[in-house]
Order: C-alpha cells, then structure tokens, then sequence
C-alpha cells in the first residue's frame, strides 16, 4: 500500500497535500481499498468553508457510505467535477486523478497538526490488527 | 390440524434429539418464566378449510362489492375492468412469493418487471426517472415532500392546495409531524374547482418549499399544471403534482411536460381492484439529477460476469439498511405485486387500449354530466374534467338513492364544509347503461324526473 | 431450460393490441374536447404494442427466473418466508371484498368492518396491548407511526423530548423511521451475549430520551432476557418502550409484549401472519398500543354501537392519517384468514415448529460456521464466515453457492454486529427433510471452500445469470428503457 511522504494524513484517511496557500484533499490508498469500488462522490460547492474535522462531503461504495472530513480549515476553490462522471478514478489513482477538492487554506499551522506518512503507516497497521 | 406445519412426532423427536433438548418447551428457557402463563393465546379454535371459506363468504356477502348497488364513487379509488390476465400473472407463485430481490441471479423475473414498472412510471408521469414503488399515491405524496425539503434545505413552507385530495393532505402533514421544521399551509380553490392561481401567486414568499397539487384534483378537475409550475418555479420551489386517477394521464398533458418537478401517483386504476381501499402503490417519479435525494428502491440495468444484460438493486446507499438514519426514507417493503400489476396492465393495454380506454372514460363521464345538466343537477365546478366531476344536489336525494341501491358519487361536504349539497361523481367503463339511467333518474331534479317521466 | 426475454418494450408491433376496449355506454357523446393545452400530445409514444399472448408468455417466463418461497426454501432471516395458503388468495378475491370501494356509506360494508373489527381484536390478543390500528402499510410505516405516537405523548406532556435509544442490532428502519421523526438515534451496545443489558439502558436513559426502540427478539434470533428490566429502568425517567414486532413468529403463546413492559409495536402481517411477500410487498404493519396511547392513533377510528360498526374522524389528539383510506385491505383479510384457519391452538404451534426448525438448523450447522453468540436462540439463527476466511472465501460467496443447490440465500451481511452474517430463518412450513438437504449443501459448501474456494467465488454457476456487475450498475445508472 502506497502512502506517499510529501503528503499530510489524517486518522479519518484523508491526505492532504499543500501547494503554495492551497491544500489539496483526497482519500489514501488504504481508504479506498477498504471501501471497495467506489460509485459515488458528493462534493461541496466551490466557494463553501470548513472547519477541520468537518464534514464536506461523501464517498459511497456499493454497500457504504462515508463522511469526508475536512483536514483543516479552508475555502473550496475547486472541486474535482471529474468523479462525477469517474468515481472510479477515487480507486485506480487516489492520490492523483481522484483528488476530491482544493482548499484555500485559512490557517497553514493547522498542517503541522496532520500526520506523516510514517506515523500514518503505523496507525493503518494499528487498524488493521 | 391445518396441514400448514409438516412435523411428525418422529422428526421432532430426531430434531430434538439433534438439537440435545428433551422438549420443545426447554427451547424457550430464555424467555423469563413470568411471562410464559400469561401468553396463552385467548383466541377460538380454528377452523377447517371448507368452516373459513363459509366465515369469509358470509362476511363478504355483507359488503356492497360484486353485484350489489350501481357505485358511481371515485374519490381516490377507481373502478376498472382487471383483465383476468392480470391477476393470472399476480398468482404466479414464483411473483407472489418472493421477497425484495436481493439475489439478482435468481431473481431477474421480479427485477426486470420492476425496471419495466418504472418505465412506464417515468413514460406516464413524464419524467426521466421512477422508483420501484411507495405505498400509495397519498404517502407518496408525502414522501415527495420529504425529497423536496432535502433538495432545498433552506426553505420551509409547503403549499398544498386545498383541492389536493384530503387524505393526500392529511398524509403530508402526519408526515412532517416530527421534524419541526416544515410549514404547512394551504391554497385555496377558485370558483371553475381549480387551484386559485392569484392566491397562490401572492402567497409564494422566498421561505416557499413546494406546491402540491392533484392533476386531476379531488373535484375531479383537470388543473392547469404549467400556469402553477411557472409560478412556483418563479418563486424558487419545486412543484410537486399528485394523480389519484392515473388513466387521466393517458390523455392530458403529463405533469413532467408541465414543468412538474416531482410527480407522484396511485396506480390502483392500472389492475388493482378498489379492495376497499388497499393494496394500491405509489408511482414517484423525478429528475435524472435529483435522483440520490429520492425514496425508495431502485432497480437498474447491468450485465452479468458473461456481458449478458441483467438487472440489480442499485443506488442502495441512499436507503435504511445503509443510511440508517440519514436515509432519504424509511421504506423496506415496498408494493412490488401491485407494481407488477401496473406493469401487466399497462403492458396489455399498451398505447393503443389505454388511449381509447381513456377516451371511454372522458365521454362517458360527459355524457353523463350533459345528461344530470340536462335533468336539472348543474355541475358545481366549469373546470375541464375527465371521468370525475362534481354536482349540487340536496343530500336527502342522494340518501334516498343509496336506499334503492345507487350510491350517486360522494357527499363533499364531508371533507368540505362549504360544499354543501355537493357530490363527486365518478362514471368510467364499468358503469352500465341501465345503472346511469338509475342514477340519473334518481339525481334528477323533482320537475325534471317529472318531464322525463 | 430458461428462454430468453427482451423487456416489453422491446416486443410487439405498431397497432397491434392486448386489450380491447367496449364503445362507451349511452352510445358516447363526446363532450368538448380538452383543451389544446392539456391534451398529452405525445401519442403515447414508447408504450408496448403487444398482444394477450405476448403478454401472458412475457411475464410466465421472467416468474421463471425468480427462485420464491413457493419454489424452494427462502431461508432470508428476519424476513419469515413461510407458506403463504393458497385458501387466503381465494378469499382475498370474494367480489365483496375486492370490488368493495372505500367510501360507501358504513352500513353498506359491515362484512369489512367486522373483519378490521375481528383482526384488531386478535392482534390486541396476542400482544396483550389495548388498541390496534391497521393501518400502516408495512413494518415500517408502523414504526414510523408509532414513533409518532410516542411524540404525541410527549408533546402532551410538554416536551417532545430528543434522542431513541436503538440496540446497535437493528433493522436499518429502525433508526431511518425515528429520525423521519425528528428524533436522534443513540445507539446502545448489545454485550457479549448479543443482547441488550439493562444496565447499558438505564445507564443512558434520562428525561431526554423519548423511547427505546427495541426488537424482540432481536435480529440476533434472541430474547431480550433483561426486557423487563430495561422497560422499567425507561419508565422510571418517563421514557416509553416501543417494540418492533417483526419477529412476532416466536412469540406466540410464549410472551405478549403488554407483559415485558412495552408500550408500542408493531406487526409485520406479511411475516407472521402469512401473506405473500409478492417480490417486495405489499405487506401491512399494524400497530398496537396500551391505552394511554390510543387517542393519539390515526383516523379514521373503528367504533362500535347499536346501528354496527362505523368508522369516526372524531379524535382530536389524532396524529392524522399514514395513508388513503384504512390499510392494505386485501392483505387485511389473508392475514384474519390466517389467524382464523389456525386458531389459538394453531398459532402456538406456529411458534413452537419455527423456533424447533431454527434450532436445528443451528445445532447441525454448528462448528462447520462460526456461531458469533451461543446465546441460545429463537426463531432464526446467525452464522459468521469467520471460519472460511483462510480460504479466502466470504459471506457472499456461501450465499451465490447456495443458489447452486437450488436454495434462496439467508439474508446476508445483516444485523451489521455480526461481520460477514448469515442470518437463517427456517420457519415452522418446512419439513425435517428439506431443513436436512439445506444444511447438508452448506456443509457441503464449507468443504468446497477448502477444496476449490474459486468455485464459491465464481458461483453461482446454474443460475439464469452468473454474478451481476452492480458497481457498473451504480457507476452508470440506468433506471429505465428509453424510446428510441
Ligand atoms: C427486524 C425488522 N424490522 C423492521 C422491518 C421492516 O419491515 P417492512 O419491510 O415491512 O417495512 C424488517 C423487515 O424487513 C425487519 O426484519
């Protein structure tokens, strides 16, 4: 299972990954084979504002649904209409092509509360037992 | 004995001897001892086969069904012929006694007929989709309201005019009972039985939810769907229409054509008998894109791991047994042989036999209505009407009527106070010539039934 | 052999007709034409074009790819898939009772209303509660409706309160039908034993919570031992204990819900009482109540005086109404059918043969599968796929493999406490000698996941379709034919 180091986690399985003032937000590669083929991402509309831990929006697979949580606080710039149409790229490319939303991050400290690949890895292998 | 249960005194000696208890009663040690004497059940003994039969005849004998008096009701339960190959395919014992189809592969009878059910919910209703079916057309309705509220969570107030059926109305309201945050309030109608389109145009405010009305309403008058869509569509609601009568639909205009956002209907008229009043099924049917906010089981195409097309269950996770308590509803059990009627029904008809079904109904409903007008019983409302339409005439009449074995239509004033002396009267292919003298006859005013002797 | 089907839509030709149509009576004048702005102008276009026999021969050949309770056993637990008596159907279809229309005048159905009469009388019995209403048109919508009976109460005592208390077993309508009515689901933990403690009730009961939603017994297939204990301690803080009724089938004779401390329920009539569950429906879910309760119930309400029985609008406390008119009618009378035919004697045994069948089943299935609790059970009993899991073979694939056998599967993945159940419910119709052939073909199975997991994963292999892509089905809706 692939948990790149460039990205920031979360115990909920988002990643975060942070360009310039702006976060980019996913589901990792653990999220989404413990889910299953994803069918269906509810996203927010651009424009909307989270709080960290908040939810934003839902990914379902054939038989779950799941709450998305905002790793930290930000504005949506842009959401990824893509998963509209390609849910499926949430499994093939998570961390890639199936990018949820972009977040104009409100408070950048908030990123170092996140965990680190390592410390992410160890957590799933905690799950797991 | 029923001969329902097959156990022999040896197999529940084997099975017990299997399960390594003495009795049947030790399987019960669970149940606190307490509670056990006082469940004797306090019921008579039963009865044999030809005893129920005789019990239920007698029953049955004393319900005006069958051949007793000429019943011109509508009201929310329609009277139609039921072809005999309808409720042949209803007996199909492997319809009739399956469940909910959560095995696809052994279950693509029940699964393909309810692909075919929303079909020709979505054809009829003139919308792009349909579900596999509500309970009936009044909680349908009532669910219609819930999909808007989720649609625009913003808005609170539902509009239903007060010529929407009363029991559609009660239903909505018992519905939203719980959730503190809807508002219900009503139209009024106007003087040709329709929504009163100025009223309802100054009532729209920015907090407007929804409008509900029925096409046809309860008056059996046909309701200008695209004047009220326009309106409330100008106001930022949803317009919801709700169709006691579908057959109507194979004439007029659908409410999806109109502008209609959600159009929900009973589907009684399509193979059900009135049966006192149960089992119907609610037709609900909506917009491609608002599909994850609808009720209900939902049936689509797929292809099996050989490419051969099947159907599923699918779009589940909008529902109870994953959503739990954020589902869009919490309907399980659906009306799904009654769907399968509707679709067996419509099936037979098929364009040809529903259109001139339909047209059976219109003309014979107006010939009617010009007959009563002709004998002094004016109709209390000029809207446009299909099979259904509403007359004044004193209730002493229409008592006198039901006593020589005529229920001429429905006393209104039952559910409208200010309709006095008015009585909905429904006329469709079931009704003879010789039972529409009798009611006509009988409707008549004293000089009139005097000059036609 | 199974023939192949194309949707009706896709059958027929242009003019041709199932069903003709008579001229209308009194020779059919035409009355003005609708107005151009309501006319459908759409011709109809897309509906079939089919004759009677395309129609008979279309559906006679999809029934033939539906495995029913009629065909095979139908082991789906929580779901009571017994014998539905062909008599109920004969009975159903009296011409006064099916072409009987709703609104006649009261003494013109005295026949109907003694039977609603009789049936809610019967069920008042059996639960030994004081009123009934029938109206709910499944399980449901009866616990929607009792949901909102136990809101009236409160509201009558000022305060609608909050939260519903729900065992982390339930059905999934449990939680959806206390939230339609603006209650917060607080989920208590069943213990180790699978049940729900008393204690854990108590512990989370004070004067914010409304009700405990309860099923007993619950989807487990148990009794709720501590029942009593748990409606005293939500009586204690003014809370109510609502029960979902849905697996009445092991209680007759053996336990009223009145006596455990319950104050509402419902009845799952397509369950216990042996109506067909017609693909989905339709069911009936009345509800019963003690007294306290009953002003608060729908209109319209039953009334008996010297002129007979009458139906009233009069209850001013009415929550309203759940639907048109009284109930699933028809369902109704295969349901009193049902009590009738058996009688006092009959339904006990009902109870007694389920609960032996259930219990068989588990005693021989017992070490091939994981038995999740050895609580001893009731009238359905619940396996887990933990044992198969070194062979890479899961829930599902036991189910698709069943199908093989020619058995329906049990409902599977259900109650979510239990990780990769299989929920069997055998009912009390079914003889020693199937129950036997079932269980061998599961034994059977369990081998074959050690020997060739891929055939289970494959399965299953003799059905109409082999497995069906329902992520494809989810990913691309499509919900219906579309005209070309
Ligand atoms: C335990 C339980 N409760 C409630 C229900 C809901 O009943 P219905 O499907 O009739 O609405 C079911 C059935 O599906 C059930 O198994």
């Amino acid at each position: 299972m692939d948990f790149p180091e460039d990205l920031h986690y979360t115990q909920e399985h988002e990643w975060l990954r942070v360009e310039g003032n702006d976060g980019v937000v996913g589901i990792t590669d653990f999220a989404q084979d413990a889910l299953g083929d994803v069918v269906f991402v509810e996203l927010p509309p651009v424009g909307a504002t989270f709080a960290p831990g908040q939810a934003f929006g839902v990914v379902e697979s054939n038989k779950t649904v799941s709450d998305l949580f905002a790793p930290v606080a930000g504005r949506v710039t842009a959401v990824n209409h893509v998963l509209r149409d390609e849910p499926e790229l949430v499994n093939s490319d998570p961390y890639g092509a199936g990018w949820m939303i972009r977040l104009a991050l409100t408070d950048r400290e908030q990123v170092n509360r996140l965990l680190y690949a390592d410390a992410y890895r160890t957590f799933v292998a905690q799950q797991r037992t | 004995m029923s001969g329902y249960t097959p156990h022999t005194e040896g197999d529940i000696a084997a099975m017990l001897a299997a399960i390594g208890a003495s009795s049947i009663d030790d399987l019960f040690a669970q149940v606190p001892a307490g509670l056990r004497p006082r469940a004797t059940i306090d019921l008579p003994p039963g009865l044999t086969e030809p005893e129920l039969r005789a019990r239920f005849e007698a029953l049955a004998a004393r319900n005006a069904g069958g051949t007793g008096p000429a019943v011109f009701l509508g009201a929310g339960a329609y009277p139609h012929w039921v072809p005999t190959a309808v409720d042949q395919v209803l007996l199909r014992s492997e319809f009739l006694t399956a469940y909910t189809p959560y095995q696809p592969e052994v279950s693509q009878g029940t699964l393909q007929a309810t692909f075919e059910f929303q079909t020709f919910a979505a054809l009829l209703l003139g919308l792009e989709v349909a579900n596999a079916s509500m309970y009936d057309g009044a909680s349908a309705a009532a669910e219609a309201v819930l999909m808007a509220r989720r649609m625009l969570p913003d808005r609170h107030t539902v509009w239903l005019s007060r010529a929407l059926h009363p029991h559609y109305r009660a239903v909505i309201r018992t519905y939203v009972r719980g959730l503190g945050d809807v508002v219900v309030r009503e139209v009024p109608f106007a003087a040709d039985g329709r929504t009163d389109l100025g009223a309802l145009e100054g009532d729209l405010g920015p907090d407007a939810l929804a409008v509900v009305l029925g096409q046809p309403n309860v008056f059996g008058v046909l309701e200008d769907v695209a004047a009220v869509a326009a309106r409330t569509g100008a106001a930022g609601a949803l317009i919801i229409t709700a169709t006691a009568e579908p057959l109507a639909l194979a004439m007029v205009r659908p409410p999806g054509a109109c502008g209609a956002d959600i159009a929900v209907a009973e589907g009684q008229s399509f193979g059900l008998p009135v049966s006192y009043g149960g089992p119907g099924v609610g037709l609900f049917a909506a917009r491609e894109r608002d599909v994850r906010s609808m009720p209900g089981r939902i049936v689509g195409e797929t292809v099996d791991a050989h490419g051969r097309r099947g159907f599923v269950l699918t779009l589940a996770t909008r529902e109870q047994h994953i959503r739990r308590e954020r589902a869009t509803s919490n309907i399980c059990t659906n009306q799904g042989l009654c769907a399968l009627a509707v679709t067996a029904y419509l099936s037979l008809l098929g364009r040809q036999g529903l259109r001139a079904l339909a047209t059976t109904n219109y003309r014979a409903a107006h010939a009617v209505a010009t007959r009563l007008e002709a004998a002094g019983v004016a109709r209390r409302f000029d809207g446009p009407f299909f099979n259904e339409f509403v007359v004044q005439a004193p209730i002493a009449r229409w008592e006198a009527l039901v006593r020589d074995g005529v229920v001429a239509g429905f006393p209104l004033a039952r559910w409208y106070p200010e309709l006095d002396d008015a009585l909905v009267v429904c006329v469709t292919e079931m009704h003879g010539a010789a039972d529409i003298d009798r009611l006509v006859r009988g409707l008549a005013a004293p000089a009139a039934r005097a000059a036609s002797g | 052999m199974l023939l192949d089907e194309p949707l009706i839509f896709e059958r027929g030709a242009t003019g041709r007709i199932g069903w003709a149509v008579a001229e209308p009576p009194g020779g059919g004048q035409d009355g003005p034409a609708l107005p151009p702005d309501l006319r459908r102008d759409d011709d109809l276009a897309g509906l079939p074009e089919v004759s009677e026999l395309e129609v008979v021969r279309h559906f006679v050949r999809l029934s033939q790819w539906n495995y029913s309770a009629a065909t095979t056993l139908y082991p789906l637990g929580s779901c009571t898939m017994k014998y539905n008596p062909v008599v109920n159907e004969a009975l159903a279809r009296l011409p006064g009772f099916a072409t009987l229309h709703p609104l006649v005048p009261d003494r013109l159905a005295q026949g109907a209303l003694e039977l609603i009469a009789g049936l809610e009388a019967a069920l008042a019995a059996l639960s030994g509660l004081d009123a009934v209403c029938l109206q709910p048109a499944a399980g449901a919508q009866g616990e929607l409706l009792g949901m909102l009976l136990v809101r009236a109460h409160h509201v009558a005592r000022g305060d609608p309160r909050r939260r519903v208390l729900i065992p982390s077993s339930a059905h999934g309508t449990n939680p959806a039908s206390a939230a339609l009515c603006g209650y917060q689901v607080a989920e208590v933990a069943v213990d180790a034993r699978g049940l729900l403690p008393a204690a854990a009730v108590a512990a989370a009961m004070d004067e914010s919570v409304a009700a405990l939603m309860v099923t007993n017994p619950n989807t487990l297939g148990l009794f709720e031992e501590e029942i009593e204990a748990a409606a005293a301690a939500v009586h204690a803080r003014g809370g109510l204990v609502y029960m979902d009724g849905a697996n009445f089938n092991a209680l007759m004779g053996v336990a009223r819900p009145g006596d455990m401390g319950v104050d509402v329920m419902q009845f799952n009539l397509h369950k216990t009482f042996s109506t067909p569950h017609g693909g989905g429906g339709p069911g009936a879910g009345p509800v019963a109540v003690r007294a306290p309760l009953a002003p608060y119930l729908p209109v319209p309400r039953l009334v008996r005086s010297d002129a007979g029985l009458a139906w009233s609008d009069d209850a001013p406390q009415s929550v309203g109404r759940m639907r048109s008119f009284y109930g699933n009618f028809g369902v109704l009378v295969r349901a009193f059918a049902y009590i009738a035919r058996l009688g006092a004697v009959g339904l006990a045994d009902v109870t007694r043969l389920a609960v032996l069948n259930a219990n068989y089943v588990r005693a021989r299935l017992q070490g091939a599968y994981h038995l999740p609790y050895d609580t001893p059970s009731l009238h359905e009993c619940v396996f887990s796929d933990r044992h198969l899991q070194d062979s890479g073979v899961s829930t599902l694939d036991v189910a698709k493999r069943l199908l093989d056998y020619g058995f329906y599967a049990p409902t599977i993945y259900f109650p979510l406490v239990v990780k990769g159940a299989l929920m069997i419910e055998p009912t009390e119709t079914e003889t020693k000698e199937t129950l036997d052939a079932f269980v061998n073909a599961l034994l059977a199975i369990a081998d074959e996941a050690r020997t060739d997991p891929a055939l289970l994963r494959n399965a299953p292999h003799r059905a109409r379709l082999a497995r069906l892509d329902e992520t494809r089905a989810a990913r691309r809706p499509i919900l219906r034919w579309q005209p070309r």
